[in-house]
Parts: structure tokens; C-alpha cells; sequence
């Protein structure tokens, strides 16, 4: 739905070409285009409200920039208003320097992914050199202890020994003297999940609170809620005066507008985003993508920081050197598909770059699926070095031989070697663009939905 | 000098929300949601009632929050208003998208309005408020239906849904409730990837004194789901509800995996799952239906669970679910005690979300 935020918006100002000037009545339509995104993103309604008036005040009244669509133009103005609205490029880092051992708390509804996140969470401070203790304090929930033991034991970090009939208070104020005793810096508090309207539960949060004075108390929040994150978020932080937020499974298709709705209604920083199951599936949050994830434009940035965390230098280096001599063959482009599966699935990928939404859906399943590659990572596997090198050579019965070594069919290895040499025209192509030129055909791509930036 | 506007409108709008400064008033568009918030924790607190018979006295109370959005709100938009129009009816709009009742529905819920009102059968606003609510009530009661597990020996009950809406918790009221109706029910273990979801599982069955069947931590589910319906058979029992790890829909291989659970299943036991539960979060938003959707299609579920309605959350979304997918609401989930599972009742649910 939302990826045809910009679409609409195009459509919408169609008829406003040629008129210099952004006025109350133009741009009403293309308001409520953006109030429904934001609804359906699930942004609370009274932030969304507030919102679409503060871009209407911004809007009205800007002259129309030449380059620019009108459209174009709406949509700058609210990707900006809404990076300024997560709150820009705010230091979202943790606040830990005090007398160690500082502690960390963390709080929440049922099932937001707080004991998982805590594990990502000591994980992460590990590797800032930190010594944390995990400390599960969720008495209530069946096995709650013993699943951050677990996940203690897979990261090898120290979990404190704790037992379901203790009092959370005292769980956590004994692990605070446990830890100052054995040299842990951090303490991390895995608090039971709760609604912010049961008292009993949350004058607990309040007691730990007062018995450890935590550093951080972090709001975690699933992406996937819906307008209740207003309530939910404003009710723990009334109580405890959150200090920051860290918003969970967004590595599913939920829009993660609940964001904005808790960002607004406490004032409070998302610090650390959760895109996964696996234990380092955690990352530092950034305003503009999410915003940009909201509005559907991609996530350009992710990608191109992925990109270069992950291709290795040297081995791009001699791609590069393959290219310029236009000698990519297939052992390239096995190894190319190996560095795009370390970068993580195709499908996440295909989805930060800027309307490949769109293009995605158009395809309908016509791109590889991660099963496909694999189908093809056989394929190649299967020829000789001679047949990588040199694909001309493979004829009817080498194929028949690829198709058996590798359990797929002759039409398989046809349509890879169809699709080979059609990536080769590509590569042809870019190489006429110069040394930059697959970025420079990447912005090309992007042009179009991404006129900032 | 843009970075300090930017930060004013920031901080106008925490006002607002947190209800620090006078809440704002507006003819057409009021916003009890204004000055709530601070209100919210102890008032409805207080008004929770103990466990035990006052169920729906509960559930109301989880609804509340629901029926002062949405009937309140309703009914502050048609006072004083002589006439319903067409403005009206956008702002009525605007209100039940935000009532997590899903952008579709709400365009078909308004169509009907907007009917009725050219044939000038709404004039006042409890006009307005019976045609929803009969409106709202159609669409659950459409594809409600009870689940029987009696039909079928042993009932293969498969569990699933995205991490953290409460499946495990479901499962273990279910088979609290089905032992206490003299069921011989018998667990299957297949999340074998969360940390400790096996202990937890068994820690319900324990409190029913149901046995699981479960493999180490790490082993592939399908394996679990064997063994359990060859055990299922051989002890004759007369119910397997199957828990499985929860999953986003959206991960392509883990939607494979849950393929291969029901492929296994329906080998052993032929025609089985009988029931496919889909678990929703009362509380999630339009993700819900994307959630729905892709486990429809990969699954073939059959009927829905909405958990987590004893906070403030609304739920409303399954209005939305149930009449997009033509799926039943099979259990709410009230609490976190073993008997915070109720049968779905489209009337109480619908009258929870209206009565004043």
C-alpha cells in the first residue's frame, strides 16, 4: 500500500503542473493521501493529525522547485519534518558512565521481545568491551529464567542465579551487589512483560527502579503495534520515566509508524532497533530510514553500509580488474552471489533499494527467490573450471552432465546461462558508464522516487 | 532556525498527547484520547476487577479503551449536529482507521453509512450508532462458528502465528480447558529454536498434567511433530495441539518449514490439523492483516485466537481480519492465568465495544 505513497502523490499533483505555488487548496488532496499513509502505517491519529498540520504550514506557500515535482516536493517536506520529528541525527548511544556496575532495564508488554533483546543488548556490549550481566527478574512467565540462561549460554555471557520465587526486587538489588562484587560493569534487568495498566505490576518496575537507580530504562516496543502504542508507551513512561526505546521485529513488512506514536507521546529516543531472531540482529537506530521505510522509499543508506561492511576489498578489486578487461565469467558471478548472500536474504535486500518495492511487486516472484540461488550456486558448482571460464563451450551434453551433477533440469542450466549472458550485457553497459558506474546506474534507478538525499 | 521549529512542533505535540497542557478542542474532530493517558494507569487500575466470575465485566474493561475511542468519539462528532453529511462521514472515517479496524473495512463500513444515509435512514446519531455496531456484528458474526474438536480422533490442533502474541500461553489455557472437559490431550513441543520455549510449554502441561512431547533444543520441528502424532495415535488420545515456533510471516524459509509441519502432520494423521490457530496480538495494527494473509496462504489457516485483551488494547483489527479472510475468532485471551481463555462471542464483543 504504502510504496504508492509517491505514486499517489504524482497523480494527485498532475494538474498542479504549471502553477508556481503550493496553495491551501492544492495541496489538500495530496494531505490527506499522506494522513492516510501514516494511518495505515499505524501513526497514532493524533500524531498523524498534528503532523499533517505542520506540513501543511510548511507546505503552503513554497514555490514550486523547478527541478522537482510538486509531489516530489510534499514528499521532501515530509520525509524531513519526519526525521526531525524521530529526532534527527540526535545521539541515540547509551548512557553508561557512572560508578560501574551500571544497571540497564528493561520493560514492556507481553511478548515485545525483551529477554531476547536483552540478550542482543549484552551481546552488542560486549563488543564495546563491557562486561555485562543478564539478569532475569521475570518471575511470572513460565521458563522466563531459564530461556535468558539459554541465551546467556549461547552469547557466553554471565546470567545471575535467579529463581521463580523470589521477588524481582530483590533478584535485581542482590545481582547489583553480585556484579559490583565480581567486576561486571553493566547490568542488564530482564523485567516480566506487563500492561501499563496493571498497578501491582507496575509499582514493581517502580520499586526495582528505586532500589537500583538503572542508568536506562528501555521501552521495548513490538513494530508491529498499532494505535495503542500512544497508551501503552505513555503509560510506562509516566511511571518510570523511560530513557529510551528500542523497537523489535522490524524485520517483518509492519511499517513501524508505532514509532513515531511512542517518540511522540514520550519525547523519548528509539536507541536500538531489533531485525531478528538471531542473537545480533540489533542496530543502532537510525531516524532518516525508518522514515524513509515509512514513507516506502527504501532504505538506501542500510544498503550501501551493508554493501561495504561485507564486500570483500580485495576481491571487489579483482572484479573490478575482470570487468575492465570484460573477462566476468561465471566463477564472478558465483562469487558475486556469495558476497550479496553474506549481506543477508535477497529479498531484504531487493527491498532497501529505493522503488524496487514497487519494481518487486510488478515482477510478482520473477526475482530469485533465496531457493533459486541455490539452485544456481549448484548449477555452477557442477561445471568444470574450463566451462566457468568460458561458458561458449558448454553444449547439449555438457549441459545434460551440469543438470545431473547438480539435481536440476537442462532447462535450469539453459535459463542460468540465458540469464548469464544477459548479466554480461549489463555489465558491458555499466562498464561504458566508467569505474562508477554501477553506483551511478544505481542513483539512475532511485532518480526517480528519491529526489533528495 | 529550522532545526528550533522542527523542535517546537516536537514539543507542542508531546504536550498535547501527554496531556501537560490543556487538551484541545475541536467541533468537529474531538479528541478524548487528549487528556487520557496520564489518567489511564490508576483509573483503570482500579476498575480491574478480581479473576474469577466477572469475565465480562473484564472483557469490557479491556474493551473500555475501545468503546471510549470509538463510541465516545462517535458520539461527540454527531452531537449538535442537526444533519449527518458526507464531512461526517470522512471524520467517521478517519476514526475507525485509527481504531485499528483496517483501512478496507472502514471504507466498506462507510459505503453502507454513506447508502443508508442517501436513503435517509440515519438522522440522529444513535441511528448512526446502531447502523456500525449492526454493521461491525455482521461481519464477525459471518464466519463465527465454534470449534468442535469431537468430529475427529485424535483432533490435531496446529498453533501458529509471529513471536511474542502468545501462543505458548494459549496453548497451555487450551489444554487446561479441554482436560477439564475430560479430554485426554497430549502437547507437541515444535519450537525448537526459542530459548527454553520447550520448558515453558511443559511448565503449562505440568499445571494440567498434560503430557509434551519434546526434542533438544535445536531440532528440526518436523521431527517433534512426528513423534507426537505417532504418539497421539498409539495413546489414543483424544486431543494434539501442536505449539510451533513463532515466525514473521514475511521469512520465506521459516514459512517452509511451518509447510513441511503441516505436510507431516497431514501424512500421519490423514486430514490433520483439523484446526490451524492463527494467534493474534490484540494490540498489533494493520500488520495484522499481512499477518493473516501470508499465513492463510502458506498454512491454510482456519480460525483465529486474539490474545492479550485484558490491557488496553483494542483488537479491533480482527473485525477487519475475520470478514477480509472469512475467518472465525475461535478464543480471546483475557489474562495470564490458566482460565483467561474464553469462547469468542461476536454479541458480547461487539456490545463490549459499544456499551456506554
Amino acid at each position: 500500500m504504502f510504496d504508492s505513497l509517491s505514486e499517489k502523490l504524482e497523480s494527485v499533483f498532475k494538474k498542479l503542473r504549471g502553477q508556481g505555488v503550493m496553495t491551501e487548496d492544492n495541496i489538500k488532496e495530496a494531505l490527506r493521501e499522506v494522513r492516510l499513509a501514516l494511518l495505515e502505517a499505524d501513526v497514532n491519529f493524533k500524531v498523524v493529525k498534528d503532523f499533517v498540520e505542520s506540513v501543511r504550514v510548511k507546505a503552503v506557500g513554497t514555490e514550486v522547485v523547478q527541478s522537482l515535482t510538486p509531489g516530489q516536493q510534499v514528499i521532501k517536506i515530509v520525509h524531513d519534518e519526519l526525521v526531525a520529528v524521530m529526532g534527527g541525527n540526535e545521539d541515540n548511544g547509551l548512557n553508561l558512565s557512572a560508578k560501574p556496575p551500571v544497571a540497564i532495564m528493561m520493560v514492556g508488554l507481553q511478548g515485545a521481545g525483551k529477554t531476547t533483546t536483552c540478550g542482543k543488548l549484552g551481546r552488542h556490549l560486549k563488543n564495546l568491551k563491557r562486561r555485562p550481566l543478564l539478569v532475569p527478574a521475570d518471575v511470572y512467565r513460565p521458563a522466563a529464567i531459564e530461556q535468558l540462561a539459554t541465551v546467556g549460554r549461547q552469547l557466553g555471557l554471565e546470567v545471575f542465579n535467579s529463581s521463580a520465587d523470589q521477588k524481582p526486587v530483590d533478584i535485581c538489588s542482590a545481582a547489583m551487589r553480585f556484579a559490583e562484587l565480581n567486576g561486571f560493569d553493566t547490568v542488564i534487568l530482564d523485567t516480566a512483560g506487563r500492561h501499563q495498566i496493571d498497578d501491582f505490576l507496575m509499582n514493581e518496575l517502580a520499586e526495582i527502579k528505586a532500589s537500583v537507580l538503572p542508568l536506562e530504562i528501555l521501552f521495548v516496543a513490538d513494530a508491529m503495534t498499532g494505535q495503542e502504542a500512544v497508551n501503552v508507551a505513555g503509560g510506562f513512561n509516566e511511571r518510570l520515566d523511560i530513557t529510551g526505546v528500542v523497537l523489535t521485529k522490524l524485520d517483518g513488512d509492519a511499517k513501524g509508524g508505532a514509532a513515531l506514536s511512542v517518540r511522540a507521546v514520550t519525547g523519548k529516543p528509539v536507541k536500538f532497533v531489533g531485525l531478528g531472531e538471531k542473537l545480533d540482529a540489533l542496530e543502532v537506530f537510525h531516524a532518516d530510514r525508518l522514515v524513509s521505510r515509512i514513507l516506502g522509499m527504501g532504505d538506501v543508506l542500510t544498503l550501501v553500509e551493508k554493501a561495504q561492511s561485507v564486500f570483500d576489498e580485495k576481491e571487489t578489486a579483482r572484479l573490478q580488474q575482470k570487468l575492465k578487461k570484460n573477462q566476468f565469467d561465471l566463477e564472478d558471478f558465483l562469487a558475486q552471489l556469495q558476497q550479496i548472500k553474506k549481506m543477508g536474504s535477497l529479498e531484504s535486500l531487493m527491498g532497501m533499494i529505493p522503488g524496487m518495492g514497487k519494481m518487486m511487486k510488478q515482477m510478482q516472484g520473477a526475482q530469485p527467490s533465496e531457493n533459486e540461488m541455490k539452485r544456481i550456486e549448484a548449477i555452477i558448482r557442477s561445471m568444470t573450471p574450463g566451462e566457468r571460464a568460458n561458458h561458449g563451450i558448454i553444449n547439449g551434453s555438457r549441459r545434460l552432465r551440469i543438470a545431473k551433477g547438480s539435481g536440476t533440469t537442462v532447462q535450469e542450466v539453459n535459463q542460468l546461462l540465458k540469464r548469464f549472458t544477459e548479466a554480461q550485457k549489463v555489465v558491458k553497459q555499466l562498464q561504458k558508464l566508467g569505474p562508477k558506474g554501477l553506483l551511478k546506474g544505481m542513483g539512475g534507478l532511485g532518480k526517480g522516487m528519491l529526489p533528495f538525499g | 532556525m529550522e532545526q528550533q521549529e522542527k523542535k517546537g512542533f516536537f514539543r507542542g505535540l508531546v504536550d498535547k498527547i501527554a496531556g501537560a497542557g490543556q487538551p484541545q478542542t475541536n467541533d468537529i474532530e474531538p479528541s478524548p484520547t487528549a487528556g487520557e493517558p496520564p489518567a489511564t494507569p490508576s483509573a483503570g487500575a482500579e476498575e480491574r476487577p478480581d479473576s474469577g466470575p466477572g469475565f465480562f465485566s473484564r472483557l469490557k474493561n479491556g474493551l473500555k479503551k475501545t468503546k471510549d475511542g470509538l463510541v465516545g468519539r462517535i458520539d461527540a462528532l454527531v452531537l449538535g449536529k442537526k444533519e449527518i453529511d458526507a464531512d461526517t462521514l470522512e471524520e467517521l472515517e478517519e476514526i475507525l482507521i485509527t481504531s485499528d479496524i483496517g483501512v478496507k473495512t472502514t471504507v466498506e463500513l462507510i459505503r453502507s453509512l454513506e447508502q443508508r444515509l442517501g436513503r435517509n435512514e440515519l438522522k440522529d446519531g444513535a441511528a448512526l450508532r446502531a447502523a456500525l455496531k449492526a454493521d461491525i456484528l455482521a461481519r464477525l458474526n459471518a464466519h463465527h462458528s465454534v470449534l468442535d474438536t469431537d468430529t475427529r480422533h485424535p483432533f490435531v490442533l496446529l498453533v501458529i502465528g509471529v513471536n511474542g502474541v502468545g501462543k505458548t500461553t494459549t496453548i497451555g489455557k487450551l489444554a487446561s480447558r479441554f482436560t477439564g472437559n475430560g479430554k485426554r490431550v497430549l502437547l507437541a513441543a515444535a519450537d525448537t529454536f526459542r530459548a527454553a520455549a520447550a520448558e515453558q510449554l511443559e511448565a503449562w502441561g505440568e499445571r494440567s498434567g498434560v503430557d509434551v512431547v519434546r526434542h533438544k533444543e535445536g531440532a528440526d520441528p518436523s521431527a517433534v511433530v512426528f513423534d507426537a502424532c505417532k504418539a497421539a495415535v498409539a495413546r489414543q488420545v483424544d486431543i494434539l495441539i501442536v505449539d510451533t515456533a513463532g515466525r514473521l510471516h514475511t521469512k520465506v524459509n521459516l514459512m517452509e518449514e511451518m509447510k513441511k509441519i503441516h505436510r507431516v502432520i497431514g501424512r500421519e494423521i490423514p486430514g490433520a490439523p483439523h484446526e490451524t490457530l492463527l494467534v493474534l496480538d490484540a494490540a498489533t495494527g494493520q500488520n495484522a492483516v499481512s499477518q493473516a494473509r501470508l499465513f492463510k496462504e502458506a498454512a491454510g489457516v482456519t480460525g483465529i485466537a486474539l490474545t492479550k485483551l485484558d490491557g488496553t488494547a483494542k483488537g479491533g483489527i480482527v473485525v477487519a481480519v475475520s470478514h477480509e479472510f472469512g475467518l472465525p475468532v475461535r478464543y480471546i485471551g483475557v489474562g495470564e492465568a490458566i482460565d483467561d481463555l474464553r469462547d469468542f462471542n461476536p454479541q458480547e464483543f461487539t456490545d463490549a465495544l459499544f456499551q456506554a
